[in-house]
């Protein structure tokens, strides 16, 4: 009798744990990702914040090349509209290829080329970009750990009682990374 | 990690209890060899600057060191780590700092002019994963132990060369007596010796361990590789480095003055450049 008490109270025990860990990991890693996804967010909002700034200096050399500066300022105002992972990765791929554009016209203009204000602006644009890409890379591995724990048995019978789901990741689909088409006139 | 620890108190036992002290040399050498690493863990980071004569980073003056630093921290989802420049064309970088919070990363003025931004990414990388990795906490941890070894063994040795003090009772002449002393000189010869050895086997895993880790960050290790050939065809020495440090940096500082035998690689802190290189490359 004593026995038997005893391997229940053990195995309720274990369970116990189970369901401890299972929680207080979940709400750990989910914190993290919210934080990861926080870091993105600044490092896109930077991004626009130097678009401004480059547009101008561009403009200041090569004023009739309109259909760029509203390309890229079109694309600017959808990245800071965007709100969820998946829209904010396709506003940003969308802005990417704006300024490819933006900078292959840049390249007609050697003045623009040596002038100092453009090259820091290139410079800490393209430093961004990689942040963006490495806060990109943190979220997308936290986020892959985090939604197959949610997602395993038998961890997915009890996740959504927690309060917890499966999150987006920040990423494009293939058919939106076609080549950007430069029209340069 | 486990072993040594076990290791270590099994050797403070045998030498307690042969010399008749009992168990309270082992605690003394102990917490000796604790605070002496505990002082170097924490203020660790202070000392070494200090001693290699670094300067901070400038974001104007250093704008690939300082930006590639924040790239990897925000890949590796750790606080932007303080950083430091060594002026000397001699090519290396270290990293220090008991936990990611109060990490420091420092590289010499020679790596940053001499490499290429993926390769110095892949250097930075490296360097950040052993605070990642809380490598300066193990290594600590090690020294500590091995700390506790050599005072043990020393403390054992000059009690049987002063003729010690001899609690034990009239029970105790028997045979076992004797042979824990035995046991006990052995012990306190190769002890040491294992322990340091043991101690610079863990510093080339965890090197590796950076290595692999590097890779994870920058998803291209072809750039620590490139960057560690060119580092080992530098043949210059950093004057700013010391056998106390000379673990922290990526690559050995004493390159070329090395003493060459069959045994000697077991004395290495880093692993051979080739075997990370080879490595890093088939991943």
């Amino acid at each position: 009798m004593q026995v038997s008490l005893g391997i229940i109270l053990g195995a309720v025990g274990l369970i116990a744990v189970y369901f401890w860990s299972l929680y207080n990991s979940l709400v750990r890693e989910s914190t993290q990702i919210d934080e990861a996804w926080g870091q993105i967010d600044v490092q896109l909002k930077r991004r626009a914040d130097l678009i401004p700034n480059l547009v101008e200096s561009v403009k200041g050399y090569a004023k009739h090349e309109k259909s760029v500066f509203t390309e890229v300022t079109h694309a600017r105002t959808a990245l800071m509209k965007a709100g969820t992972p998946a829209t904010s990765a396709q506003a940003n791929d969308m802005l990417t290829g704006a300024l490819k554009s933006l900078f292959a016209v840049a390249e007609a203009y050697p003045q623009l080329k040596a002038n100092e204000n453009f090259v820091h602006l290139q410079k800490e644009l393209s430093d961004t970009e990689d942040k963006v890409a490495y806060a990109r890379q943190y979220y997308n591995t936290q986020l892959m750990e985090y939604n197959v724990k949610v997602k395993t048995f038998p961890n997915t019978l009890f996740v959504r009682s927690f309060g917890f789901a499966e999150k987006e990741f920040f990423k494009t689909d293939a058919t939106d990374r076609k080549s950007v088409k430069v029209d340069l006139h | 990690m486990a072993v040594f620890v076990v290791v270590v108190v099994l050797a403070a036992y045998v030498f307690g209890q042969s010399l008749g002290y009992g168990n309270s040399w082992m605690w003394m050498a102990v917490l000796f060899s604790v605070v002496s690493s505990f002082a170097g863990y924490w203020w660790g980071d202070k000392v070494v600057l200090a001693m290699s004569g670094a300067r901070p980073a400038d974001r104007k003056r250093d704008f690939d060191f300082f930006t590639v630093a924040e790239n990897m921290a925000i890949a590796a989802g750790l606080p932007k780590p303080k950083l430091f420049v060594i002026e000397d064309t001699a090519m290396n970088a270290f990293a220090t700092g008991r936990d990611p919070a109060h990490a420091v990363v420092c590289a010499t003025t020679g790596i940053l002019t001499r490499l290429e931004r993926r390769e110095l990414e892949g250097v930075i990388a490296h360097e950040l994963s052993h605070v990642k990795n809380f490598d300066t906490r193990l290594m600590a941890i090690v020294a500590v132990l091995v700390g506790s070894i050599a005072y043990l063994a020393d403390l054992f040795m000059r009690s049987l060369w002063w003729g010690g003090g001899r609690k034990r009772s009239d029970n105790d002449r028997s045979n076992l007596g004797g042979i824990l002393m035995i046991v006990g000189i052995v012990l306190a010869i190769v002890t040491p010796i294992l322990a340091t050895l043991i101690q610079l086997a863990i510093s080339r895993r965890r090197e590796y361990l950076a290595d692999a880790s590097s890779a994870n960050l920058t998803r291209y290790p072809e750039g620590l590789a490139r960057a560690l050939a060119k580092i080992s065809e530098d043949r210059e020495v950093l004057e700013a480095a010391t056998n106390a440090t000379a673990h922290l940096y990526i690559a050995n500082p004493f390159k070329g003055k090395q003493f060459h035998a069959w045994f000697s690689s077991l004395f290495d802190t880093h692993p051979p450049v080739a075997e990370r290189i080879r490595l890093l490359r088939v991943m």
